[in-house]
């Protein structure tokens, strides 16, 4: 009775706070623009996340840099300083992929699992633009892997459910080291049905199945060589997009790599790394399953993607060097065909990415220069080259219509810089930098052809003139640290000169029916984003932590209007207890209102909503074999909200339970 | 010893093409993309109808032909040769809009037929050449076949201006999803037997997809009369393939809708059209 007391009481306070947390699974190394999310393994050992079982997805969206465009339950975009997929850089162990659906369905994120992953690591504008040109900055999920560490086999099962929607999560891993060999093998299944909102209401389409198988082995073939091959196969089937007008039948991928690793090849060098890789994604998305569409559509979408990269570290008197030189071949290409009502009719097809071949190469140096004890500098320089190039001649002479002086291919030069000044005081840390990056226009921005936005209603049209993007980066932060406290806040200012955005052309019909018109990808003088967050975590008694965390961004137009998809001022802030194997907590989430949007993007604002979480967990042993027990509710209160970054509007789940088990065989 | 086997059978093959064929006098590349629809002949010539596919059918056909002596032993390339393609209906006759005939090459002859209509059960095209060699007057008549289009490329209306038209889509005959040169012809019913060409019109086309909401396409340009030939021509672009309307209103010279009314949200498509299906 006193615990159940206890509990009440400790969730009320949950309420009470207004501020938001930073987890603590979220670490940050000081004041920093990187912010490391631990997934799989690491925090399932550690017990502490709340939901261990939570999408890749869930994981993400605790950042406070990223957000989560949802167009149903699976597959949510990630948006990083609050800019879209073509701003930043997703990377899986530095290998570059890209997305095969024109509409995206399936961001990079999508193709992987927690289980294959140990950690997220998001690194801000510049910071993170190691593997690629970025203009938000990059994620860099990083593979699970066992390591020669001698533990010889370790094994795991996984067992899930959530009663909203009727998920099911099954999983299995096993892992081998000694040292000179490793392995790691997982399978993760997921299986989900129609979510229902807030209030009971059935969110139509949202169901989704998921397999995900993934390898890795290393051996070592010296003291100080060893190579690495590593394997991932996603495969999505009968996923529902309730916020799109179609879905997906299939959506699959195959990531592989082969790694070779050298430490210390020659005195000056620490470490030595080159990988090839290779991936092959393919996406079915049709409209099948739906009723009363007026036209029966197929829009399948291929890309394939060939890279390498080769990168050095080394320390060099108060000089630590990072070289990472990195190149990809990507093939994307994707397609419509409509299936006439009139049986007499002829099928009708384009192509929607005309088979676009993207060649990149790059080299990235960064110096970090430890002034003295107090002061460091950080600097940084990429340079990378691109070239498009319409591979279909057919294809070509689609987009010749709208542009008929077009080249085949274009070739630009990217370069990037930044540098950042960082001093700590005792319990204090201060940090500003300043960045310039530029990006060229996505395969959809660039070359796209009649892609429906189901957000605007408009048909967009790819633009092969388009000009580099270019950003200027201001950053500054600070950081405190005390017995019981910690406190940081951040803030990033992007001035984006020669901003990429669709505008209405009304000279031009629609061909999607019922489409309110055609927008032209063009591109405004400049466009300002800022990103803010603050959090706090203190210690309020021994076993009890609370955390918080607000953020705030704003994006605005040359001419001051709203850009899309801004997140208004959102918290969250939770309470955990902890005490032996038990643990607890209590959080909750939410935004103020939105009251600026984009309505030529079709947005309509967003009211405010709160939403609390709770969950327990125990660790309990079972023949000296470890079990670990969550019990959760999600949306306690059934609260029925959409926020800024649900396309079309549509709701979030209402309550959910879950359960989730983890035994590990030793 | 295989090579020589060989050798002969080479040497072999080329003596029987040149003893046996005496028929085909004409070099095969002169007939290269071309097949051949039927044969007419008189007591003393006969004449090769050859078309890209081997057939006609309404609208506009490109015909080559030639002209030989019945034995086929000499072809007759200096001919004067008139045409005239007439529909043999119920209770009339009329004849179509036609070119005149022009050497091709050495041996070959060419010209266009704009069919109006295809054959059916009772009526029927027949095709008559008036020649003249060395002052001589001869003559070769013979029934033809016309088969119907899928998609309307052809036809014949009452202007506004009470004068009657054929008007037939040209090119494009393979079209893509590209910018398509258009070409159409344009021609005035003066009589039953005369179809003249007309000048200094103006064609508006507006392609729109029915299938699909009928969309439209941008950057078309219409359609003007150029003096190298006896046609119109704009641009026609077509974002996919599929089943497309092409939809067209006809200004006289001085700006006057002879024919054809805009596509809006209300009127689904002209009453002057032609029909393309890729
Ligand atoms: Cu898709």
């Amino acid at each position: 009775m006193k615990k159940i007391l206890f509990t009440v009481v400790l969730f009320f306070l949950g309420i009470a706070t207004t501020t938001a947390q930073e987890k603590e699974q979220v670490t940050t190394d000081s004041v920093s623009l990187k912010e490391i999310i631990l997934i799989g393994k690491k925090q399932d050992v550690s017990g502490k996340e709340p939901k261990p079982l939570a999408t890749l997805d869930e994981y993400l969206e605790k950042s406070s840099k990223v957000d989560m465009i949802k167009r149903g339950a699976y597959a949510w975009e990630p948006m990083i300083n609050g800019m879209t997929t073509e701003r930043s850089v997703i990377t899986i162990d530095g290998m570059r992929i890209f997305s095969a659906c024109t509409d995206k369905m399936d961001p990079v994120t999508s193709y992987v699992e927690i289980s294959n992953l140990s950690e997220a690591s998001i690194s801000s504008g510049q910071m993170g633009a190691e593997n690629g040109a970025t203009i938000g900055g990059g994620i860099d999920l990083k593979r699970q892997k066992e390591g020669f560490t001698n533990r010889r086999w370790n094994g795991g099962l996984s067992a899930g459910g959530e009663s909203n929607g009727g998920v099911k999560i099954a999983g299995f891993d096993l892992s081998y080291g000694n040292d000179s060999f490793y392995f790691n093998s997982d399978f993760m299944y997921r299986d989900a049905e129609n979510y229902f909102a807030g209030g009971n209401e059935e969110v139509r389409y949202s169901q989704f199945t998921k397999y995900n198988y993934s390898g890795i082995a290393g051996f070592k073939i010296s003291n100080h060589q060893a190579v690495e091959g590593s394997v991932i196969l996603d495969r999505a089937i009968d996923v529902g997009y309730p916020a799109l007008p179609m879905d997906v039948s299939l959506a699959q991928a195959a990531i592989v790599s082969l790694m070779y690793e050298h430490h210390q090849p020659v005195d000056f060098i620490e470490h030595w790394e080159t990988k090839l890789y290779f991936n092959s994604i393919e996406h079915q998305m049709d409209d099948s399953e739906r009723t009363n569409v007026p036209v029966r559509m197929d829009m399948p979408g291929w890309s394939d993607t060939y890279g390498y990269y080769s990168k050095a570290k080394t320390t060099l008197g108060n000089h630590g060097i990072k070289v990472n030189i990195n190149g990809f071949y990507n093939k994307s290409l994707a397609e419509m065909t409509m299936y006439p009502n009139d049986p007499s009719e002829k099928e009708m097809f384009m192509f929607t990415w005309p088979n676009v071949r993207t060649l990149y190469s790059g080299i990235f140096l960064e110096d970090h220069i430890s002034i003295n004890e107090k002061y460091s500098l950080q600097l940084s320089g990429s340079l990378g080259s691109q070239m498009n190039e319409i591979h279909d001649p057919s294809g070509l002479q689609s987009l010749r219509i709208f542009y008929p002086e077009m080249e085949k291919s274009k070739a630009r030069l990217l370069p990037g810089f930044n540098s950042r000044f960082q001093t700590d005081f005792r319990n204090w840390n201060f940090s500003a930098g300043v960045g310039y990056g530029e990006r060229a226009p996505s395969v959809s921005e660039g070359y796209g052809f009649y892609l429906f936005n189901s957000f605007d209603g408009f048909d967009y049209i790819g633009n092969p003139n388009l000009a580099k993007e270019k950003s200027i980066e201001l950053n500054a932060g600070a950081g405190m640290k005390r017995k019981e406290w910690k406190a940081e806040i951040n803030g990033s200012y992007f001035h984006i000169m020669d901003y990429i955005i669709g505008k209405p052309d009304f000279t031009l019909s629609p061909m999607t029916i019922g489409a309110n018109g055609i927008k032209v990808y063009e591109q405004l003088p400049y466009a300002t984003i800022f990103h803010g967050d603050f959090s706090v975590s203190y210690k309020l008694l021994n076993n009890l932590n609370w955390n918080g965390k607000v953020i705030y961004n704003r994006g605005r137009s040359h001419n001051k209007e709203i850009l899309p998809l801004v997140q208004p001022l959102s918290y969250f802030s939770s309470l955990e207890f902890r005490s032996g194997l038990f643990s607890m907590e209590t959080s909750i989430d939410g935004a103020v209102e939105k009251t600026e949007f984009s309505r030529e993007f079709g947005e309509s604002g967003a009211p405010s909503y709160t939403v609390v979480n709770i969950s327990a967990s125990k660790v309990m042993y079972v023949h000296q074999q470890k079990l670990i027990l969550k019990l959760g509710a999600e949306n306690l209160f059934d609260a029925f909200y959409y926020t800024f970054s649900d396309w079309n509007n549509i709701p979030r789940k209402g309550r959910n339970l879950f359960i989730n088990l983890k035994y590990f065989i030793q | 010893m295989k090579f020589k086997y060989f050798f002969s059978l080479l040497l072999l093959a080329g003596l029987t093409s040149c003893s046996t064929d005496s028929e085909e006098v004409i070099p095969d590349n002169e007939l290269e993309g071309l097949v051949k629809i039927q044969t007419i002949q008189n007591h003393t010539h006969k004449l090769e109808l050859y078309s890209a596919n081997g057939d006609l059918q309404e609208g506009y056909n490109k015909i080559v032909f030639n002209l030989q002596t019945l034995d086929g032993r000499e072809m007759i390339s200096d001919a004067e040769i008139q045409w005239n393609p007439m529909m043999h209906m119920e209770s009339m006759a009329h004849s179509a809009p036609k070119s005149e005939i022009n050497k091709r090459t050495e041996n070959l002859y060419e010209g266009y037929i704009i069919f109006t209509m295809a054959e059916n059960e009772i009526e029927y095209w027949s095709i008559d050449f008036d020649y003249t060699i060395d002052g001589e007057v001869f003559s070769l008549e013979a029934p033809i076949t016309v088969l119907p289009t899928e998609r309307q490329k052809v036809t014949s209306f009452m202007g506004l201006d009470d004068k009657r038209y054929v008007l037939t889509l040209v090119e494009p005959t393979d079209p893509e999803v590209a910018t398509n040169e258009v070409t159409i012809g344009l021609f005035q019913m003066a009589n039953m037997m005369e179809y003249p060409v007309m000048d200094g019109y103006r064609i508006l086309i507006d392609p729109r997809m029915p299938g699909m909401g009928n969309h439209s396409s941008p950057n078309n340009v219409h359609l003007t009369r150029f003096a190298s030939d006896d046609f119109y021509h704009g641009k026609l672009n077509l974002t996919m393939s599929g089943y497309w309307r092409i939809n067209l209103i006809l200004h006289n010279e001085h700006g006057e809708v002879v024919k054809g009314e805009p596509v809006d949200e209300i009127n689904e498509s002209s009453s002057l059209y032609v029909e393309l299906e890729f």
